[in-house]
């Protein structure tokens, strides 16, 4: 079964004028239709303002679709007595970690979720305690939030979520406000919960590096779904993404020039190891 | 024009626990018409530099002079100095506050005291130097997407007729094409205008394709300040120091290692592409 | 400046007061408060120093961090004194000019200044040695009873906690604003009353608008980590009573008949 199913999926705004009257409707999602299996790790990229976070938002049951239905779980996203249901199996990470911690002390707001959930203390301590490990984050765990950097206290988002013992955790341009080092921990920590834990990730992003570890990349653009396949085969339409707004990570770029100069290159390429190997080949 | 960093120290809460060194002597000297790049890991001390080059910090030993004057001293005109080194810092959200964009842009030009047709003047010459479309001028600063807001951002500081503009990461957070669309803005900004730039970037790929000159900061020092080839060539201390050298870069050294016979002192896609289409007879 | 202010301030250290139940310390705070208020005489004053001695060296708090506290309301301190040194009646000491200071009007200024500095001192000792999380825990569990008169304990503790976490991130928030600002030529130090409450503009208007779309974007993570009120929530830490909290209530209860029997007798 799938963990998450949406079936032509629309998603619209009521857009109002000053005085409060309706003005227009927006259609933020048109006709989105997809599904993702337990352990999958999906990308979606887009530029601003193609509809990603908005379609994010509907997996977690913060939104609900104007049309078409979306079930997470197995559990139809409109139905309100399902909603913490969905919520404990779909953890959310958005974009700025200093707006999601709750809890003066890190353990505090790791903690946040499994004591929403009613869970007696000890097994609270031992989700704390595990969660912050996965993250490499245990030895912080009486640390202010504030005098952390940007990428620790978005690992510490992370393990917030992770304490709720989810299925899937979507990711909302997580690396978008962290310097690349910040990037670099908080991308090796999302690998580790799809490897070793198995949790499915849904990695929402317009950093195309990012991208490339994903099994599944779906692009976005103007609310719909335009492009998806593995990052092999989305990233060797260079020229298509281009015409949304994104790019392919450079070396992609570099093996793309090089193979429509007539060298003997796969096309598709991602790494730098790919590429010296497939250069050094021919 | 021309800055004169001298021997700058600055050190925070001095004589108290909290003590914090975070810049120790800083001399460079920035001429007119310069495109230079100021790189360093989060917490290296470059935002505290960048804001002794505008006066918003004192330094604790050494000092910074404009065209020969020193900048620190007794009755030196620092209102008249922010006018002519322009500070944009990284969020727009930071600085936007007036009803509509125009009004915006004008608080800087109106800060220095010019008469109200010389601001709107000079208000409109800013907006159309950086691209905000006219339908644009009169909406509320908080209703434009964020590519814009860093526009209006731009011009805001654009409209004091600065000689020299300093950039706070302009394009973090922005979608690949947004963040193309912003350098390319400060490059027309740096060539027609003649405005001298100071790009703080954690991007090296962006760094290696726009500016002529890098400066790095490291603990509070200034380790190196070259060329972008030059600086590049460092790629083992640039890595001890936590940052990258451009993707370009990287392949060029990895493909000399395998063996392939290539430059390595290659900074940009477009050169390494050359330069592999060279070895391979193309 | 904004920095200075000790009162809500946690000194991190391992004493017994700092290991004590919040509802305990509350509780103390309380007591000590009223005891202040109770006694009129030397023999009470003398009760009251011996108990916030003892409890500051209990604390292991440094003497000084306890009168920081005290700078700020410095002036309130001398104007109290000075009002009531010049406005007692009773039997003359100094008269000159049209003052006329009286023996009564100096132990009166000497009490209410007393009762001042260890007003604040004894409400510090409290917030020094808690933190502020296990406060608002210690109000949310302690105050528990107000809910059957309709009162939403839960919801002020957590408006209370919320309102800790954001104050350092919206003071780092409120410097780089102003710095923005300034960089586009603001000036906030010079002109009269009117001109620097206008040039606040400029800063309150990106702090509020920051502020609220913080707060949407924390109601959202809040909802989404599955937050739906006090209701049937565990916590990671509960608050559980110890022998030692119930010696200290023990104690409590001593000092305050002890208060009582002073107050009456003297």
């Amino acid at each position: 079964m799938d963990l998450i199913k949406a079936k032509e999926l629309i998603f619209e705004y009521v857009r109002r004028d000053k005085n409060g009257e309706v003005d227009g409707f927006k259609r933020a999602i048109d006709g989105i239709s997809l599904s993702i299996k337990q352990g999958d790790f999906i990308a979606v990229l887009g530029a601003n303002g193609s509809g990603k976070s908005t379609l994010a938002k509907h997996l977690n049951s913060l939104l609900h679709p104007t049309e078409g239905v979306v079930f997470v779980d197995g559990n139809d996203t409109a139905d309100a007595d399902k909603v913490w249901d969905i919520r404990k199996a779909v953890g959310m990470v958005f974009q700025n970690p200093e707006n999601q911690m709750i809890g003066t002390i890190v353990e505090e707001d790791v903690a946040f979720a499994p004591e929403n959930l009613g869970i007696e203390s000890d097994r609270i301590k031992e989700r704390v305690k595990e969660s912050l490990d996965i993250v490499e984050m245990y030895e912080y765990r009486r640390s202010t939030p504030s005098k952390l950097s940007g990428g620790q206290k978005q690992r510490i988002a992370i393990a917030g979520v992770l304490a709720m013992h989810p299925k899937c955790i979507v990711l909302d341009e997580p690396t978008a406000m962290l310097d690349p080092e910040g990037r670099r921990d908080v991308i090796r920590a999302i690998r580790a919960l799809n490897d070793v834990e198995n949790i499915t990730i849904i990695l929402i992003t317009h950093n195309m590096e990012e991208a490339i570890y994903a099994n599944r990349i779906y692009v976005m653009d103007s609310g719909r779904i335009v492009m998806q396949g593995t990052p092999r085969e989305v990233f060797s339409h260079v020229e298509e993404l281009e015409q949304y707004r994104l790019s392919v990570p450079q070396v992609t770029r570099l093996a793309y020039d090089l193979r429509n100069a007539g060298l003997d290159i796969p096309p598709g390429i991602l790494t730098r190891k790919e590429l010296c190997e497939a250069l050094c080949r021919s | 024009m021309s800055i004169i960093v001298n021997h700058l120290d600055h050190v925070f809460s001095p004589g108290t626990v909290f003590e914090k060194k975070a810049l120790s002597d800083v001399s460079f000297k920035v001429e007119n018409g310069e495109y230079i790049g100021l790189v360093g890991h989060t917490g290296s001390g470059k935002s505290t530099l960048v804001a002794h080059l505008n006066a918003l910090l004192e330094p604790t030993g050494g000092g910074i002079y404009y065209d020969g004057v020193d900048i620190f001293s007794e009755g030196y005109d620092r209102k008249a100095l922010r006018g002519k080194v322009g500070l944009v810092f990284q969020y727009p959200e930071h600085q936007l506050f007036e009803e509509d964009v125009f009004s915006d842009v004008c608080f800087g030009p109106k800060n220095l005291g010019l008469d109200r047709s010389e601001v709107e003047l000079r208000a409109y010459d800013a907006l159309k130097a950086v691209g905000v479309k006219d339908e644009h001028f009169y909406v509320s600063p908080f209703d434009i997407s964020g590519g814009e807001k860093r526009r209006v951002a731009i011009a805001g500081v654009l409209a004091m007729k600065p000689e020299v503009l300093i950039l706070d990461e302009p394009c973090a957070g922005l979608d690949p094409k947004g963040r193309e669309e912003i350098l390319s803005l400060v490059d027309d900004l740096h060539d027609n205008l003649g405005i001298s730039v100071i790009l703080v970037s954690h991007s090296m790929d962006d760094l290696a394709e726009h500016v002529h000159r890098i400066l790095v900061i490291d603990g509070g020092k200034l380790v190196m300040d070259g060329e972008p080839r030059e600086v590049f060539r460092h790629r083992p201390e640039l890595d001890a120091m936590g940052l990258t050298v451009p993707e370009a870069t990287a392949i060029m050294s990895d493909l000399k290692r395998m063996g392939l016979a290539v430059r390595d002192d290659l900074i940009t896609v477009e050169e390494a592409k050359r330069e592999i289409l060279r070895v391979f007879g193309r | 400046m904004i920095r200075d202010i000790t009162l809500g301030q946690f000194y991190p250290a391992d004493s017994v007061l700092h290991r004590l139940d919040p509802r305990v310390k509350l509780t103390g705070t309380l007591v000590y408060v009223i005891s202040l208020f109770l006694f009129q005489s030397y023999i009470g004053y003398l009760v009251a120093t011996a108990f916030l001695v003892s409890m500051i060296v209990l604390s292991r708090v440094p003497v000084s961090f306890m009168f920081k506290g005290l700078k700020a309301v410095f002036i309130l301190i001398l104007v109290t004194g000075l009002l009531n040194v010049f406005l007692t009646p009773g039997r003359e000491l100094v008269t000159f000019w049209k003052i006329t200071i009286t023996i009564e009007g100096l132990r009166m200024a000497g009490f209410m200044v007393l009762r001042i500095v260890y007003l604040i001192v004894g409400s510090s000792i409290m917030t020094l040695t808690t933190t502020p999380s296990s406060l608002t825990d210690g109000l949310e569990k302690g105050l528990g009873w107000l809910k059957f008169l309709k009162v939403p304990v839960h919801e002020i503790a957590m408006m209370m906690s919320i309102a800790l976490t954001f104050i350092p991130v919206l003071l780092e928030e409120t410097d780089r604003i102003i710095k923005a600002q300034q960089a586009r030529g603001a000036d906030f130090e010079s002109g009269n009353l009117i001109r620097r409450i206008k040039a606040l503009v400029p800063i309150l208007v990106p702090l509020f608008v920051s502020a609220f779309r913080r707060a949407n974007d924390l109601a959202i993570a809040m909802e989404s980590r599955c937050y739906r009120g006090g209701e049937g929530r565990t916590k990671l830490y509960p608050l559980r009573y110890q022998g030692r909290d119930v010696a200290a209530y023990i104690v409590l209860a001593v000092y305050l008949a002890g208060t009582i029997c002073v107050g009456i007798l003297f």
